[in-house]
C-alpha cells in the first residue's frame, strides 16, 4: 500500500527532465512578437529572426499585390456581417495588417467595382492578407523551430 | 492602371509562387524549385481552365 501511494504521488508530480523544458516555453516570448510582427508589417517576422532575404521577398511580394488591388482600383472591406462572403473577404484583408489600417485611414477602396480588373483588385488584396497571415506563421513555426530553417 | 486579364495572371502567379517558395520549403534550391512549380501550375491551369470554358461555350 505504502510503495502504491508513492508512485501515486509520483506520477502527480512533474519530472526534472519535464520541468525546465515547460519554463522555457512560458518565459520566451519571440514567438509571440514575431508572429505579430510579421502580420503587422509583410516579412517583418523573418526580419526579427534575421532572415533578411526571405523577409525582403515577402515584403516585395505581398506589398506589391496590395498595392497592384489599390491601384486597380479594388474595393477594400470593412467589417460587415451582413453577407458570409463579405465577412470572408474582410477577414481576408485584415491579413494584410498596418497596410489596411492605412488603406482604411486614407480612404482608398471605396469606390464601387464597375470593371472587372477592379475586381481582380480586390482579389489581389484579399490574397495579399491571406498570402501575409501564412508568411507570419512560417515566421512563427521558425522561431518555435517547428520548421528547421 | 489597367491589366489585361493575362499580365493579371502572370503578376498573381508570380507573388504567390514566390510567397509560397518560401513558405512551404526549407531549403533555398528547394524553394525556387516549388515556387518556379507553383507558378506553372497556376498560370497552366488558367490557360486551361479558359480552354475547357471555350469548348463549354462552343
Amino acid at each position: 500500500m505504502r510503495v502504491s501511494l508513492a508512485a501515486i504521488i509520483e506520477s502527480k508530480m512533474p519530472t526534472n527532465a519535464q520541468a525546465p523544458a515547460r519554463t522555457a516555453g512560458q518565459s520566451s516570448s519571440l514567438p509571440v512578437m514575431v508572429l505579430i510582427a510579421g502580420w503587422l508589417v509583410p516579412g517583418a517576422g523573418h526580419f526579427l529572426l534575421k532572415k533578411w532575404i526571405r523577409g525582403t521577398l515577402l515584403f516585395i511580394s505581398i506589398v506589391a499585390m496590395f498595392s497592384i488591388g489599390i491601384a486597380l482600383k479594388g474595393k477594400v472591406y470593412t467589417p460587415n456581417t451582413s453577407e458570409l462572403l463579405d465577412v470572408l473577404n474582410f477577414v481576408g484583408d485584415l491579413g494584410n495588417g498596418l497596410l489596411y489600417l492605412i488603406a482604411r485611414v486614407v480612404g482608398l477602396g471605396t469606390a464601387p467595382v464597375e470593371l472587372a480588373t477592379a475586381d481582380y483588385g480586390t482579389k489581389f488584396m484579399v490574397v495579399a492578407g491571406l498570402l501575409n497571415i501564412i508568411s507570419a506563421v512560417d515566421a512563427h513555426s521558425l522561431a518555435t523551430g517547428r520548421k528547421n530553417s | 492602371m489597367t491589366l489585361t486579364h493575362f499580365s493579371a495572371v502572370l503578376i498573381f502567379s508570380f507573388f504567390t509562387a514566390v510567397v509560397f517558395g518560401i513558405t512551404q520549403r526549407s531549403e533555398p534550391r528547394l524553394m525556387v524549385r516549388f515556387a518556379a512549380f507553383t507558378f506553372v501550375i497556376f498560370v497552366g491551369g488558367t490557360i486551361a481552365a479558359s480552354w475547357l470554358m471555350w469548348l463549354i461555350k462552343h
